[in-house]
């Protein structure tokens, strides 16, 4: 048995002063709000973080074996590593909250932040750090059976399928990471992906030794089937133009990520993948907007590009806020 | 000890040094084969250590039936939450509060004791008007990192609001309940066996499928 205590149980709640013009409003609490917020305070700007939750995406993984300095630590072990470092620093969450808009007065400069509780914040920076969520296979079947076999998280719902055989979509790490996980569980696993694994090598090799561990390559899942529950996937083979069914009482969606951008949408410019375009110093077409992470147009979406990206966007709200004056 | 060792009693006692009033945990087991009953009293035991607020009696689910049906307990184990003077709180456990569950228990506790998180104006106005019986389920497994996300907010409406109750309930050790509610995603939520949603949502979510159970 094993406790997942979450040491910023203790952070500080922000307090309610809604008169205040804070130097910098960071949206989100991911690896790139939380290096954020720990560049921004270490440079003494007034510093608020709102998040939905803390620690995002990364607290869906397993285990995180490519963060430097950390050969192998749970998702969540490294976000507690992250609070802990930007707790010292007294950083105020606002938490359970979300965004309704961000507008900016182009007269005064100010960014008016407004909550989906009513709350307007001002602030003279904003750093967009939202991530990103799941994407769905958005084919017949998906959503009708989420939650009745459709399922996004592996960790979380791996144990309701004892002894079950489940299949899971996609080739990328976090694909060959579920399944791995599920093959501990599960009575069998088959991984279905539309082209070739993207995944690292490593866990590649990893898979592939998992006697109950079947792979099908240059297969598109067409449908999710089923009655009450679901049943299986129908599939095709993209090599020989087939069709079949593969039965499985769970299929686990692991084929990537789609940003939180739609809310920005009026704000800031975003490309056709709807993640937020930002130049060299993660400025958005915005002046004083910035974006880190999962939820811009940089390239390769990982732990610490994003919290580097959250670095690079505190200094340059820094520069920006001194340039003002 | 046997579950919490040295270093993590200290950080538990660290933050349950956030705790306010004293709050006292109704722990029902049963006599019947309980696999999970014996390992829940003696972490909840061990657990209630990290604080002299705290307090554990223990109950039979069958023997003292009659405290049982009064706080809504019909699973074991189960762990009802009671305030300062023995007041019931309407919060339940049902099943070991281990993992990552451990957050929604410090949270509930702390909660209790009268230092919970405010939660936003625009929330507490719309659960003043919630005046007919609701009862959250909240299905989780213990791996689950956004899962005590899901049983806090339970556990705050319920707290906030004589009406509403809110039910951590275990899916693996509670396997048969969990299949009678279809629970293949969790968290779960179940609002008085009709309406339900699946994942951490927002606590406005919460209040929209409870605001359902309130039209005549």
């Amino acid at each position: 048995m094993s406790l997942e205590i979450n040491l910023h149980k203790k952070t500080l709640t922000a307090d309610q002063d809604d008169n205040k013009i804070y130097d910098l409003i960071i949206l989100g609490a991911g690896p790139a709000g939380l290096n954020a917020a720990l560049y921004a305070k270490r440079k003494g700007l007034e510093t608020l973080i709102i998040a939905r939750d803390k620690g995002g995406q990364v607290m869906d993984t397993s285990s995180v074996e490519n963060y430097l300095g950390f050969p192998s630590l749970s998702g969540e072990g490294l976000v507690k590593k992250f609070l802990d470092h930007v707790e010292e620093l007294k950083v105020p969450i606002l938490e359970y909250e979300e965004v309704e808009k961000v507008q900016n007065d182009t007269e005064s400069n100010i960014k008016i932040v407004t909550l989906k509780s009513g709350k307007a914040l001002r602030t003279k920076t904003v750093i967009i750090a939202t991530g990103s969520k799941p994407r769905r296979l958005e084919i017949p079947g998906e959503k009708e059976f989420s939650g009745k076999g459709v399922c996004y998280c592996a960790i979380c719902d791996g144990p309701l399928f004892a002894d079950e055989e489940v299949i899971v979509a996609g080739g990328g790490n976090s694909a060959v990471e579920a399944a791995l996980d599920l093959s501990k569980i599960a009575a069998k696993v088959t991984l279905v992906h539309r082209s070739q694994f993207r995944a690292d090598k490593i866990l590649v090799d990893q898979l592939i030794q998992k006697p109950n561990v079947e792979i099908k390559l240059a297969t598109e899942i067409l449908e999710v089937i089923g009655d009450k529950f679901m049943s299986g996937i129908k599939v095709l083979d993209k090599e020989n133009s087939k069709e079949y069914t593969i039965a499985a009482s769970g299929l686990f969606v692991e084929i990537g990520y789609l940003p939180n951008s739609e809310v920005f949408s009026d704000l800031v410019e975003l490309n056709s993948k709807n993640e937020i375009t930002v130049d060299r110093h993660g400025m958005t077409s915005v002046p004083g907007v910035f974006a880190a992470g999962d939820v811009t147009d940089t390239p390769y979406k990982q732990i610490i590009m994003s919290a580097a990206d959250g670095a690079k966007c505190a200094l340059a709200a820094n520069d920006y806020i001194n340039n003002l004056k | 000890m046997k579950y919490i060792n040295e270093e993590v009693l200290e950080q538990l006692k660290e933050i349950f040094s956030a705790m306010k009033d004293e709050v006292k945990i109704a722990l029902f087991t049963k006599e019947e084969p309980c696999e999970t009953c014996l390992e829940t009293r003696d972490f909840v035991g061990e657990l209630v250590q990290s604080s002299p607020k705290m307090s554990l009696v223990e109950y039979d689910l069958e023997k003292d039936s009659g405290l049982a049906e009064k706080l809504g307990v019909s699973l074991a184990p189960s762990l009802a939450l009671l305030d300062k003077s023995g007041e019931y709180k309407r919060i339940k456990f049902n099943g070991i509060p281990s993992g990552h569950e451990i957050n929604s228990f410090i949270s509930s506790v702390i909660a209790v004791s009268g230092n919970g998180q405010p939660l936003p104006e625009s929330i507490t106005e719309r659960l003043s008007k919630v005046n007919k019986p609701v009862n959250i389920k909240v299905f989780v497994t213990l791996g689950c990192p956004h899962c005590p996300g899901a049983v806090e907010k339970a556990h705050y409406l319920a707290l906030l609001n004589d009406n509403i109750t809110a039910d951590m309930i275990e899916a693996q050790t509670f396997y048969d309940l969990s299949e009678e509610y279809n629970v293949s995603s969790v968290p779960k939520i179940v609002i008085n066996d009709i309406y339900e949603f699946v994942g951490n949502q927002p606590l406005e979510v919460f209040l929209e499928e409870i605001e359902k159970t309130q039209v005549a």
